[in-house]
């Protein structure tokens, strides 16, 4: 291990002002940091770049027993992604400050080399020289044939953008701990096997080494051993000892705490399997006996060799691949993971951040969000709303579990709680208490970034760069907070306190480092608490306890820091609180080594995102999340009036500037439209196909993008857009016809931005039809492609549509006819503009999208006024309420003709979707009306 | 900017535009289950109902919410017969029970609660064309080839012998312990001896046999207390006496009234003989409904004679109809529609205040003091009535079979391609949906009244 950067005690200012707050012009949870050089007036996507790679990336590195630390791959796999930047450097110093330490020792009071679960440690480093920025997840897996049984690997999510690193590090830190818990999963699952094998030559050479003796015996009856004999016994006796240390560590490997693992939804139900077995092993029996019946065992026959003795510390030289100490299924998996990590944080740091913001206002819409929305997200939130049925108790969840449930992002969950986690464990800083006129030039700095707290950390990070000229300093740790005394965070129950109150405001100053490392904050704070540390010491298997403690006062402090009292079910959160802190923790340190630092952490904390995820109700978290950002932009308010001081810190670290305005630049690459592409993003779009697994992420974007385009130009091109859109936009069914599939389905898909959805499942949307529809087909799918046969086949088709002429619209594309009702509302219009100015297919499509989501609040509000749709008292006329609908459509939602239809239709939708139980799973029911069509031509 | 769309079709059909306002069906839910054309609809109680067909299984649905409840699996040939049995009235277990006929010559009594086969007979020399259940005898009769009688526990209490080899066609009950069967062109009536003092035996003995009709007797219904009508391949109605068996009228001349004459030629050429053959009847207290190859009829019992037709109300044969209580009647035919009509006196006599212009002969229906002024206006014209299409129901694609009219869910059809579709009242279901929307907020505790 390299040797321990300066660790300061964390120590915590008590006191903190209240900030002056000022009312925002625009409602907080839209807020986005503004592009923080804007009032240089650089053109934020100018490329100037001290990093040497184009975008960001993923670096795997070891750190090898034989040749030290080194790059084993990056995703993507390509070489021009990191350019000349220098795999090598970075992988050394990435692994130099992994502070997990695991490995296997005999530990005093123990006769057997102990396995060590570690948790993975997650640090955040920059490389200012580099203009390189990291978050790395340090973990350990288990090789028989190395060191102390252990191989040191870690996982780097590599970018130019700083902010990027330190904003998304909730979600960075999810995302690879769910890639790292399926490597550490297949790791145990191939480490059981190699102990088999291990044990079956030891067995092997046992009854070999046994039988030689038994004839040396035999053929010395004189009464004393010869050398030979002794020897020999000297070698069964360390076979022996070896066989019994080995069983002992195929025992422990398999009682890994099973529930660890449980939640992985990376890792199959065989590895659940695999588990649970394991745990019956460890608590029934011993493990020979229940060895063939294991799973671990499911292998060929393996025949035994014969071990030399002291062959068994002998170790093979060459070393396992990554991939065969996790096993292939595990390890492709592991990288399907990572590509999906990749593509989720591809692009601008102001995109992520809006998207994600997006996506959780979006959660909160719970009841209407379904109509127009991602399937993706919507996905989700099921996940989440299962989660949330059963109440369970909370402890014995393990945090992987839940974050494995949570494949979003959590903005408001990093945003909020990262804070707590990063500023308030300065490492190697001296506490500048009450310095206010410090302080706010620091504010000023970060002014247009919102989420303040981070920028408190950032700050100081900034300050180490540019005093240090040391070229990497590791940023910020997640666990950190967990270090507020538990006191303390009991305290913020007690009262609902504003995130203010929790939030440290500790500003403190790094002193000029003679290191080449400067660490920011560790992973393990708490371990530097020395009595956790001792109290974890002995018990090397039993971290799952201490995580659910810890997670569920995490989960504490964010919820009561930010609840409002009348999210009741937020209390349920609290509770938890009052569990004991278990704080056990699996930390083991070294035993030769002057570096007696924390090794590793139990699974701590604040900024867990998890400890969030574990309490129960989850509709009220997403709430919570929502009242997060808001106190978020409560914080930078204040910053906001002083943001003409401008950005010093900024102006002093091109480096850094030329990093992050390279990540722009590819950012908007990304997302330019296609039609103004030019040749040299071909690629890059390329690799952005969609991939089925993670339809998330940018992938959809491009989707969405090509159907808005497409949609804009059906707009202008056809006369008769408003008629044909308002036809899906009230449940009628769209019938596109025409020869060319590939025009038909260009228009259906572009179409399609429009129809609203019936349950989260299906959209109902038929791309390309060939044979007649059925009244079924009206049913089901609310946009239809139907192709043109001119054959006489094609009769029957034409027939049946115009025999079911009432419940469709029919768009002739051959012909450029539109057969459909009247429309004459006002909404369409807007929606819909042939004059629009939008030019772009993804602007067009944020447009369609926030007018349809201001369609959907006016239907959810005319779905849940009681008195428009039950009678106020018993003597109130069915007439009376007609008429109190119309009128409430007409003067409340300020709808005129068709609009009305379109809401009652969305309304319809609603009232079916919220009855319904299990959301999504009735008939759908085909709503028409009895209304003349007309024939439109251009 | 846009034409008015056009009708493709031009027919003597009588048609509706795509606006019809007093078309209260506005949602439909297409129901898929079986495998081949559906028959028979039976409705079970106020919610349920009862499909049966040519796949030989009967399926259970609820007519609300359209879900399946119950599949019964037992038959191996196609259903011919379904009945519902209801149970005794001072029987305490209120099981509802079915029964099925079908053409492996078996019937079977199930219970369509759990969906349970209760008992199955399989002693059949003929397949059981029709079912009839009679309750005040706590018994039921199938007829094939012969009529057998049975009793709740499916014992055989008597039976006729061999009859006709096409079998009986339809059976309904009249008074006096006697049941009309309708074989070929005859109608047999039968009496039903029951277990008296003397004899514990049941025994069916064959009173008379009718023969009035020229053709095969396709449709047999009762009326009222007083009378039975049947309706015949060619055209023949003939209202008898339910008491004595006598012919109280017959109309058989369906293919030549006189009221539309415009339209008269053009029937003539596109109308085949055989499409007078009257296939169903329904009624009111006034009148008896027939329809009547692709036309309906309306026939008044008080006056003898048709009140109102439309003698190509469907492309095709009309397969049933039924009488709605506001004077409107709904059709389906081979033709895939099924068509709603309203019964409406024809424009001099709407003038007039009287809104029902016929008092029934029986003295059911209000005695109206006007009632002479109107039966003097029908001698003027022709038809005094006239039916009105007022909406139609389009969705299967092939022959609509038979629908089933629930009060408070709306109606539902079945037909050749398969499918049971349920049409609703869009209005009442939004209401309804709404209605449960808020009692689930309320269950939720996430209802707030304002004060």
């Amino acid at each position: 291990m390299i040797s321990a950067p300066d660790v300061v005690a964390f120590t915590k200012e008590e006191e903190y002002e209240e900030e002056p707050y000022n009312e925002p012009a625009l409602p907080e949870e839209y807020s986005v940091p503004l592009f923080p050089f804007a009032s240089q007036g650089a053109n934020p996507w100018s490329k100037l770049s001290g990093a040497k790679f184009s975008r960001d990336f993923i670096l795997i590195s070891e750190f090898s027993e034989q040749v030290g630390p080194q790059p084993l791959l990056t995703i993507p796999n390509d070489t021009k992604v990191f350019g000349t930047f220098d795999l090598n450097y970075f992988s050394l110093r990435i692994m130099s400050v992994d502070y997990q330490a695991s490995f296997v020792g005999h530990p005093p009071g123990s006769a057997y080399p102990k396995l060590n679960f570690v948790e993975d440690s997650k640090v955040v480093l920059g490389d200012s020289k580099e203009g390189a920025f990291a978050y790395v997840h340090h973990l350990t897996l288990y090789d028989l044939e190395a060191r102390g049984f252990v191989r040191p690997f870690c996982m780097a999510y590599i970018s130019a953008d700083q902010h990027k690193i330190m904003q998304q590090f909730q979600e960075l830190s999810a995302e690879f701990s769910k890639a790292s818990e399926c490597l550490k999963t297949g790791n145990r699952k191939a480490f059981a096997g190699e102990l088999e094998k291990k044990l079956k030559d030891l067995d092997y050479t046992r009854t070999v080494l046994h039988t030689e003796t038994e004839i040396q015996k035999k053929a010395n009856d004189k009464g004393f051993y010869s050398s030979q004999a002794i020897e020999k016994a000297n070698e069964l006796a360390s076979v022996e000892k070896s066989i019994i240390e080995h069983q002992d560590l195929l025992k422990q490997i398999r009682s890994y705490p099973h529930r660890k693992s449980k939640g992985s939804a990376l890792c199959s139900a065989e590895t659940q399997h695999a588990q649970d077995q394991a745990d019956q092993v460890a608590t029934t029996s011993n493990p020979d006996e229940s060895a063939d019946a294991d799973l671990y065992t499911r292998r060929p026959a393996y025949t035994p060799k014969l071990i030399k003795a002291k062959s068994t510390k002998c170790f093979d030289k060459k070393l396992k691949t990554l991939e065969e100490l996790c096993d292939t299924e595990y390890f492709t998996q592991t990288l399907a993971q990572l590509s999906h990590i990749e593509h989720m944080f591809r692009g601008d740091l102001c995109y992520l951040l809006t998207s994600q913001i997006d996506r959780a206002l979006l959660k909160q819409q719970h009841i209407t969000n379904f109509l127009f929305e991602d399937f993706v997200e919507v996905d989700d939130r099921m996940v989440e709303k299962q989660e949330s049925a059963p109440p369970k108790p909370s402890p014995g969840r393990p945090p992987s579990r839940s974050l494995d449930e949570c494949p979003i992002p959590q903005v408001f969950v990093s945003v909020g709680s990262y804070k707590s986690s990063v500023e308030s464990v300065p490492i190697k800083m001296e506490q500048e208490l009450g310095d206010e006129e410090y302080k706010e030039v620091e504010v000023t700095e970060l002014s247009s970034f919102d989420p303040q707290e981070n920028l408190d950390c950032l700050d100081m990070d900034m300050k180490g760069s540019i005093s240090s000229g040391e070229s990497i300093e590791v940023l910020g740790t997640e666990k950190s907070t967990s270090v507020l005394s538990k006191s303390d965070s009991q305290a913020s129950l007690t009262v609902p306190l504003s995130p203010q109150v929790v939030r440290s405001k500790a500003v403190s100053h790094r002193t000029i480092s003679e290191d080449s490392i400067e660490v920011l904050s560790t992973c393990p704070s708490e371990a530097l608490i020395p009595d956790d540390f001792k109290a974890s010491y002995p018990s090397a298997i039993n971290e799952e306890e201490s995580s659910y403690a810890d997670d569920s006062e995490g989960a504490i402090h964010f919820q009561a820091s930010i609840s409002p009292p009348e999210l009741g079910e937020a209390e349920e959160g609290s509770l938890e609180n009052t569990l004991s802190q278990t704080d056990s923790s699996c930390c083991i340190g070294k035993e030769s080594d002057s570096l007696r630092v924390p090794l590793s952490t139990p699974a701590h904390t604040h900024s867990d995102p998890d400890g969030v995820v574990s309490s129960p109700p989850q509709r009220y978290r997403q709430k919570d999340q929502g009242f997060h950002v808001d106190f978020a932009g409560e914080n930078a308010s204040p910053s906001r009036d002083n943001s003409s001081e401008g950005f010093p810190a900024f102006e002093l670290d091109p480096s850094r500037l030329l990093a992050s305005r390279d990540v722009s630049k590819t950012s908007l690459d990304n997302y330019s439209d296609t039609t103004s592409n030019m040749s040299s993003i071909a690629s890059t779009s390329s690799d952005r196909t969609p991939s089925s697994a993670h339809p998330t992420g940018p992938s959809s974007e491009r989707h969405k993008k090509r159907a808005g385009q497409n949609a804009l130009k059906f707009i202008r091109q056809y006369p008769f857009a408003h008629p044909a859109i308002y036809s899906l936009l009230s449940g009628r069914t769209l019938v596109v016809l025409g020869e060319d599939e590939a025009i038909v389905r260009k228009l259906v898909t572009a179409l399609s931005i429009f129809v609203p959805n019936h349950s989260r499942h299906a959209k109902p949307v038929k791309h390309w039809v060939s044979s007649p529809l059925h009244i079924t087909d009206f049913q089901k799918w609310k946009l239809i492609g139907l192709q043109r046969v001119t054959s006489p086949a094609g009769a029957g088709t034409l027939h049946t549509l115009s025999r079911y002429s009432r419940y469709t619209s029919i768009l002739d594309l051959d012909s450029k006819t539109l057969r459909c009702p009247l429309y004459r509302g006002a909404l369409v219009p807007r929606l819909a503009d042939h004059r629009t100015h939008i030019k772009r297919g993804s602007t067009y499509y944020l447009h369609v999208q926030s007018v349809l989501t201001q369609l959907c609040s006016k239907a959810f509000l005319y779905t849940f006024c009681h008195h428009l749709h039950l009678p106020a008292h018993d003597r109130e006329t069915e007439e009376l309420l007609a008429s109190r609908r119309a009128s409430f459509l007409k003067l409340n939602l300020g709808l005129v003709n068709e609009d009305m239809k379109v809401v009652q239709y969305l309304a319809e939708l609603l009232k079916l979707h919220y009855v319904q139980e299990p959301p999504g799973t009735g008939h759908p029911t085909l709503r028409f009306d009895y209304v003349p069509s007309f024939l439109y031509k251009i | 900017k846009y034409l008015a769309y056009e009708k493709q079709v031009k027919s003597p059909l009588q048609t509706i535009g795509e606006e019809q306002t007093q078309n209260p069906y506005t949602e439909l839910l297409v129901l898929k289950a079986h495998h081949d054309i559906v028959r028979f609809l039976v409705q079970l109680d106020e919610y349920r109902f009862a499909s049966a067909g040519d796949d030989g299984i009967v399926v259970v649905w609820n007519a609300q919410t359209g879900e399946k409840l119950l599949e019964l699996n037992g038959h191996t040939q196609k259903i011919t017969a379904i009945i519902t049995f209801p149970s005794l009235e001072v029987c305490e277990e209120k099981t509802q029970l079915i029964l099925t006929a079908s053409a492996d010559r078996t019937v079977i009594v199930w219970d369509c609660d759990t969906g349970r086969q209760v008992q199955k007979v399989s002693c059949f020399q003929s397949t059981v064309k029709c079912l009839i259940v009679l309750q005040r005898l706590d018994i039921w009769l199938s007829g094939g080839n012969d009529l057998c009688v049975w009793n709740r526990k499916l014992d055989l209490l008597c039976k006729t012998s061999h009859l006709s080899d096409t079998g009986i066609s339809a059976l309904i009950e009249i008074p006096k312990n006697c049941v009309v069967a309708a074989v070929g062109k005859e109608l047999i009536i039968f009496r039903l001896v029951t277990p008296t003092g003397e004899s514990l035996e049941w025994d069916i003995l064959e009173i008379k046999r009718l023969l009035d009709h020229q053709d095969n007797i396709l449709s047999l219904v009762n009326v009222n207390d007083l009378s039975f009508v049947t309706g015949s391949h060619v055209g023949e109605m003939i209202i008898w006496n339910i008491l004595d068996w006598t012919v109280q009228a017959r109309e058989c001349n369906f293919w030549d009234p006189s009221p539309q004459l415009d339209t008269q030629q053009e029937i003539k050429l596109c109308q085949k003989p055989n499409d007078i053959s009257i296939h169903h009847f329904t009624w009111d207290e006034e009148n008896v409904f027939a329809a009547v190859g692709r036309g309906l009829y309306v026939y008044n019992l008080q006056m003898k004679r048709v009140i109102a037709c439309q003698k190509t109300a469907h492309d095709s044969s009309v397969l049933h109809i039924a009488k709605l209580p506001n004077r409107q009647l709904i059709s389906c035919s081979e033709d895939g529609s099924v068509r709603i009509w309203e019964l409406r006196e024809k424009q001099q006599l709407a003038a007039e205040p009287v809104p029902t212009g016929f008092f029934n002969m029986w003295g059911f229906g209000r005695v109206n003091k006007q009632a002479s002024q109107p039966v003097k206006k029908q001698q003027e014209n022709a038809t005094p009535c006239s039916l009105e299409l007022i909406g139609d129901l389009i969705g299967h694609s092939s022959s609509v079979e038979m629908f089933l009219y629930f009060e408070d869910h709306g109606v539902v059809t079945c037909s050749a391609d398969h499918l049971i579709i349920l049409w609703k009242n869009g209005e009442r279901e939004s209401g309804l949906r709404s209605l449960k929307l808020f009692q689930k907020l309320e269950e939720n505790g996430d209802l707030h009244l304002a004060v």
